[in-house]
């Protein structure tokens, strides 16, 4: 019965909630860019890729510049860049959507890995190079529990769940978020009602790429200070599986992200408990749940969420 | 334009306009291309020994790339045939070593079943999903990757751990280990390659000479016809995804069985991923795959000797990237080959 009290200590310790918090928020930022791209019908498997550029190019201009926020504006222009390329691919050439997305995130690993021995003289990991400072509320800090979970978060967290408020809104509210659903149901109908089919798309695909983009500054210079080879270490799937879960919305969207960081959180916590020895040896075996997690979900739930019915499929005016 | 002249021209084009892209990249960097392209073609061409090398890295990359290509022709992306080949590897080095008793002709067949059989049921687990559920392949793949890497990470540590230093496996027992066929220096080169060969026999055969191979690809090509004419479109996905992972698993026999005899965690090494763009180059045909994974061979070998004259070695997945662009999006070769022909 070792193994149910430690399960039960993990749920009852406020650490649990704060780094299923922290673990999320890169998921909800991600997750958002997908919902974006792919309610206008443009599937956007890059994400991965545009985060590793993201937590890249923060760390590159954090390191030139002295400031962190320059570094989290440069990872948002990366991300821009590289969700371009993908909107350039997928809209105006019409390709493989699935394979481009597979060539951008081999691209931006093999040219953040290529880059850097020559700007930072070494391979694998980067020195620390500053990182957000987290942001404490005096008054909340003091409660007891709540305090321990809300009092000091790094602003990233907060950014994410006003992000989510802000795409609820645009998406659902606002007549650009209309046309982007109607781009991603039906084209051909949205076309012939003078709706700009390409437009929209460009501009979905490229704000998935400022939501990835952030998500990648959060990894590095929000979280750790530094950037490693593959930092993203399959988040941008784990987002991707989030979106669906969270059936194409911003809001499910980014309680599935919760779920998922919860799970990571899950991990976490039980590898460092004290009542039960887990082993390094064992330790791998924690680090499986989330992508378990992951497969589970997305075969339960995919069938029952409303996919955009253009996802996917190119468009092309008939001449 | 002809068709099949078409087919060799955009992967062709595609890794010209790459190369291209990556020379300015070399410039940018102030190191001069010539020296390195030099290098590259003598890290993987300049000697017996580099020759020997770059056959000995294309062995997998052939397989790999048949995985992914069969698999497109199915009409499903595997992009977990990493996932597949370190499963394969995995398992078949955990009972290999163990082989002792047996003579080579029961032994090595024996530890090949063993991977393919891995590498097909880890796989037909992301097709029995997609043809049951609708999840799609390249998620659950993707999360099957990562899932196998923890746990030869927890085996290799763990269960199997033998030594200290780097993660390994028990060496796998003499008589399942594949037999050298030449040796230069040090570096042996063994049957592998035969192997892979044979299996891009096994597949022209499969695709073009089978019903088998007729419904897969059928199904890969308009899935509501096929269902219409009577093809059970689930079987198929299932069957396919098994056999693309038995090609990726068979990769993984050749490399513990050929090259490291033990498994290792560096064992697999991005040559799943090196598969897709395998695939797109050489237009999922077996004859194009033995000749793009030729190519890709030769860059991953040369590219070693690049690094020492200070170009990094990623430059090879820079190049990949942009090929497996070029050919997705294969309008825009297209586009600029016709626009020339008409300035003609």
């Amino acid at each position: 019965m070792r193994i149910l009290e430690a399960i039960f200590l993990v749920f009852i310790n406020p650490l649990f909630y704060k780094i299923t918090l922290t673990a999320a928020t890169p998921l909800i930022f991600a997750s958002l860019g997908g919902v974006y791209s792919e309610i206008t019908g443009v599937v956007n498997i890059a994400l991965e890729g545009i985060m590793l550029l993201g937590a890249f190019t923060s760390v590159l201009f954090t390191w030139l510049t002295g400031n962190v926020w320059i570094g989290v504006f440069m990872a948002v222009i990366s991300g821009l860049a590289l969700a371009w390329l993908h909107a350039w691919g997928s809209i105006k050439w019409a390709g493989n959507q699935v394979v481009l997305g597979t060539a951008l995130i081999l691209i931006a690993q093999g040219v953040t890995g290529f880059l850097m021995e020559p700007i930072f003289g070494k391979p694998g990991q980067t020195d620390f190079v500053g990182k957000v400072e987290e942001l404490r509320i005096p008054g909340l800090a003091d409660i007891p529990f709540i305090g321990k979970v809300f009092g000091e978060l790094s602003p990233f967290v907060y950014m994410a769940f006003a992000a989510v408020a802000f795409s609820w809104w645009l998406i659902y509210k606002t007549r650009l978020g209309l046309r982007m659903r109607s781009v991603g149901e039906n084209p051909e109908a949205a076309d012939t009602l003078g709706i700009n089919v390409y437009g929209i798309r460009y501009f979905g695909v490229l704000m998935s790429g400022v939501w990835a983009g952030l998500a990648g500054a959060y990894l590095s210079v929000g979280e750790v200070g530094h950037f490693r080879e593959l930092m993203s270490g399959g988040r941008g799937f784990i987002a991707l599986a989030a979106m669906i879960l969270g059936n194409y919305n911003p809001v499910g969207a980014m309680l599935a992200s919760l779920l998922f960081g919860a799970s990571s959180a899950f991990a976490n916590q039980m590898q460092s408990s004290s009542l039960i020895h887990v082993s390094a040896t064992v330790k791998p075996l924690f680090d499986m749940i989330p992508f378990v997690l992951t497969i589970i979900v997305v075969a339960g739930f995919v069938g029952k969420s409303h996919v955009p019915k253009a996802d996917g499929v190119p468009y092309e005016k008939e001449a | 334009m002809n068709k099949k002249f078409m087919a060799i021209l955009v992967p062709v084009v595609s890794v010209l306009i790459a190369l291209a892209i990556s020379t300015i990249i070399i410039i940018l960097i102030g190191k001069n291309p010539i020296d390195a392209y030099g290098a590259l073609i003598k890290g993987s061409f300049g000697s017996k020994q580099a020759i020997a090398d770059t056959v000995i890295k294309t062995t997998p990359l052939i397989l790999t790339g048949l995985a992914v290509g069969f698999g497109f022709r199915a009409g499903v992306f595997n992009i977990g045939a990493e996932g597949q080949m370190v499963m394969g590897a995995l398992i078949a080095a955990t009972f290999a070593s163990n082989f002792g008793f047996l003579p080579p002709l029961i032994a090595i067949p024996l530890t090949i079943l063993i991977a393919m059989s891995v590498g097909a049921g880890y796989a037909a687990i992301a097709g029995f999903l997609k043809a049951k559920t609708g999840a799609h392949e390249v998620v659950t793949t993707i999360m099957l990757n990562w899932i196998a890497t923890y746990f030869a990470s927890y085996m290799v540590t763990g269960p199997l751990k033998v030594g200290s230093g780097t993660p390994k496996s028990p060496e796998i027992a003499d008589s399942a280990q594949l037999p050298i066929l030449m040796k230069v220096g040090a570096i042996e080169m063994s049957a592998g390659i035969i192997i892979a060969i044979i299996a891009a026999i096994f597949m022209y055969i499969l695709l073009n000479k089978t019903t088998t191979g007729y419904e897969i690809k059928a199904v890969g090509f308009n899935p509501y016809a096929a269902e219409y004419g009577g093809i059970s479109v689930s079987k198929n996905i299932v069957l396919a995804m098994a056999i693309s992972g038995a090609l990726a698993g068979l990769a993984g026999a050749t490399e513990l069985m050929g090259v490291h005899h033990r498994f290792l965690g560096e064992l697999s090494g991005g040559k799943g991923f090196d598969g897709i763009s395998i695939a797109l180059i050489g237009q999922n045909n077996p004859i194009g795959i033995i000749f793009a994974a030729f190519l890709i061979g030769a860059l991953r070998t040369g590219s070693n000797e690049m690094q020492f004259i200070g170009v990094p070695k990623h430059m090879v997945m820079i190049i990949q990237g942009i090929v497996i662009f070029l050919v997705a999006a294969d309008r825009i070769v297209r586009t600029i080959m016709i626009r020339k022909r008409v300035e003609k």
